[in-house]
């Protein structure tokens, strides 16, 4: 499978370990705090933080290059839009109607940066922590919200058997795919539309699939006797240790290091 | 006329945490004509041995190729070979989607570019190959039962004309009656010419059909030879997790039992051809 985005690497690490919710939380700030960004020093803080995080985990940097791969097209765009479109005042060449000017090329690295960290961090979370304890971890954080009558158990569950299915879809789908290649089917010439229609016959086996798994998933669970987050109990309660406080702490720290910079320096 | 495994080493997502090696340096060839099982314990690499035979899965780079009657399978010609080996998944009606059930049949024949006839005559000779009713060739491939689907699906291999002809448990989730249908099927395409190579859990379905059986264990080749030859070791099967034939069984006991000289009979007719000739030397009073 192709797919790295979203796939969990097993291992023992510190960041392996943590609570899910402190990674959570640690993701969303990682995501504001780059957004933040703007300057090379800022950029520099925020991507030492978060390949420090990545190291720490012990996962092989292959990875991130695996991450980014999906997005290498979307990247690449951008910084086209960027180096034509960004009006500065250094030109460095002009090409026609066209002009680049040293403020784009410098804007297009930045833009790099900042949809890699994005990426980095949101994969960290995905490498480092199993689909079942990311959703045990949300659940957990939209508690509160439930007072106010949002389905917090309802969502986390939905999103838990969506993420379940992921693989065993992408299993079924390779499988479809290899079935109907062997009698004749070709997923590769042809032009956009004839790509696009030549999946139909993975599709439709596909959706008639996930229909009868779905059903029998729900016959499943109403088999045994599941019917709402209300009064359940968990195998595996989450903990917040002192790690966890540590690591959250840390991030504190670095977080505090961008805004300082960004609004009290001004670098 | 022949399909040729050389040396093939064969890695699930290789270069991650989760590489896991499903053969292991195999050679293997099957000549023209054969009936030929595989059988292995799940997860023994036999269903990645047999998609190799016609490219669905190609060898690691530099570890082994493949050859289909003389000729290298290779990316190019790939979609050429898979019309002369026929592939039949293992719940192969799973993979039916058109509207009627002779539109899907005839998917296979699409890239041939044949005229409207030309497609009728060929699905409706392959329709009678596996004793379809022509009357369901119209209807929804979703109102079919279990073993009609499986049969429309067998057909919408056979309907390219394949000389060889490679499935996956084939009878897997049907009932006896079923089985025996799909069994008798294989038997009367291997007796029209054509080459079969099946996955089978069943050693019982081995014993009374294959001519040659393959076990695959732990990524390589375990045994290879006549259902008889290979169904001679008892134990080395047990240890590896599989089984020989009921039948089998029931003389191997018989004969530590009651000291009788008896050969090895691995179908229920050799049995009781056996009991039959015994009875008649009156070494057996029944």
């Amino acid at each position: 499978m192709r797919i790295s985005l979203g796939r969990f690497v097993p291992g023992d690490s510190l960041i392996h370990r943590a609570d899910p919710r402190t990674k959570l939380i640690w993701t969303i700030v990682m995501m504001v705090l780059v957004l933040m960004c703007s300057s090379w020093w800022q950029y520099l803080t925020a991507a030492v933080f978060v390949i420090g995080c990545f190291a720490l985990s012990g996962i092989s940097f292959k990875y991130i290059l695996m991450s980014l791969r999906p997005i290498m097209l979307l990247l690449a765009i951008t910084v086209i839009f960027n180096l034509l479109f960004f009006k500065g005042t250094d030109v460095l060449f002009t090409l026609g109607a066209l002009t680049v000017y040293k403020e784009g090329v410098l804007q297009s690295v930045k833009t790099i940066i900042r949809v890699s960290l994005l990426i980095i961090s949101a994969s960290l979370l995905t490498y480092t922590t199993s689909s079942v304890a990311i959703t045990d971890g949300m659940e957990s954080l939209m508690r509160p919200l439930a007072k106010i009558g949002f389905p917090a158990h309802e969502v986390a569950m939905m999103m838990s058997i969506a993420l379940r299915f992921v693989p065993t879809f992408a299993d079924e789908t390779d499988k479809i795919m290899k079935a109907q290649a062997a009698r004749g089917a070709d997923f590769d010439s042809g032009n956009v539309f004839k790509k696009v229609k030549s999946y139909i016959p993975v599709l439709i086996p596909l959706f008639v699939g996930a229909f009868k798994s779905a059903e029998d998933m729900a016959t499943a669970m109403e088999s045994r006797c599941y019917k709402g987050g209300k009064g359940r109990t968990r195998y595996k309660v989450l903990k917040f240790s002192s790690a966890d406080l540590i690591m959250l702490i840390v991030t504190l720290v670095f977080t505090a290091t961008v805004i300082l910079l960004k609004y009290v320096f001004k670098i | 006329m022949s399909i040729v495994l050389e040396n093939v080493t064969f890695t699930y997502m290789p270069k991650t945490p989760f590489e896991k090696t499903a053969l292991n340096d195999v050679s293997l060839s099957v000549e023209s004509g054969e009936f030929t099982a595989i059988i292995g314990h799940t997860g023994s690499g036999k269903t990645t041995l047999l998609q190799h035979f016609n490219g669905l899965l190609m060898p690691d780079k530099n570890k082994g190729s493949v050859y289909v009657d003389g000729e290298k399978i290779t990316k190019k010609n790939v979609r050429d070979v898979r019309m002369k080996v026929g592939y039949v998944f293992q719940y192969p009606e799973h993979q039916l989607f058109e509207e009627t059930v002779f539109k899907d049949i005839a998917f296979g024949l699409k890239r041939l570019k044949l005229s409207d006839e030309e497609i009728k005559e060929r699905v409706l000779a392959a329709a009678k190959t596996v004793d379809l009713d022509e009357a369901l060739l119209e209807r929804s491939v979703f109102e079919l039962s279990g073993g009609e689907k499986r049969r429309v699906a067998i057909c919408g291999v056979l309907v390219t004309n394949p000389s060889y002809l490679l499935l996956d448990e084939p009878a897997s989730g049907l009932d006896p009656a079923g089985k025996r249908e799909i069994m008798k099927l294989l038997k009367s395409l291997n007796d029209r010419g054509m080459t079969i190579v099946f996955i089978s859990h069943s050693m019982d379905d081995v014993a009374e059909n294959a001519r040659r059986v393959v076990i695959v264990n732990d990524g390589g080749i375990g045994l290879d030879g006549t259902p008889y030859e290979v169904f001679k070791n008892r134990e080395l099967l047990t240890s590896w997790g599989l089984d020989v034939p009921e039948v089998t069984k029931l003389f191997d006991d018989l004969r530590i039992k009651s000291g009788l000289d008896i050969p090895h009979v691995i179908t229920i007719s050799e049995g009781v051809k056996l009991v039959e000739k015994l009875k008649a030397e009156g070494r057996l009073k029944l």
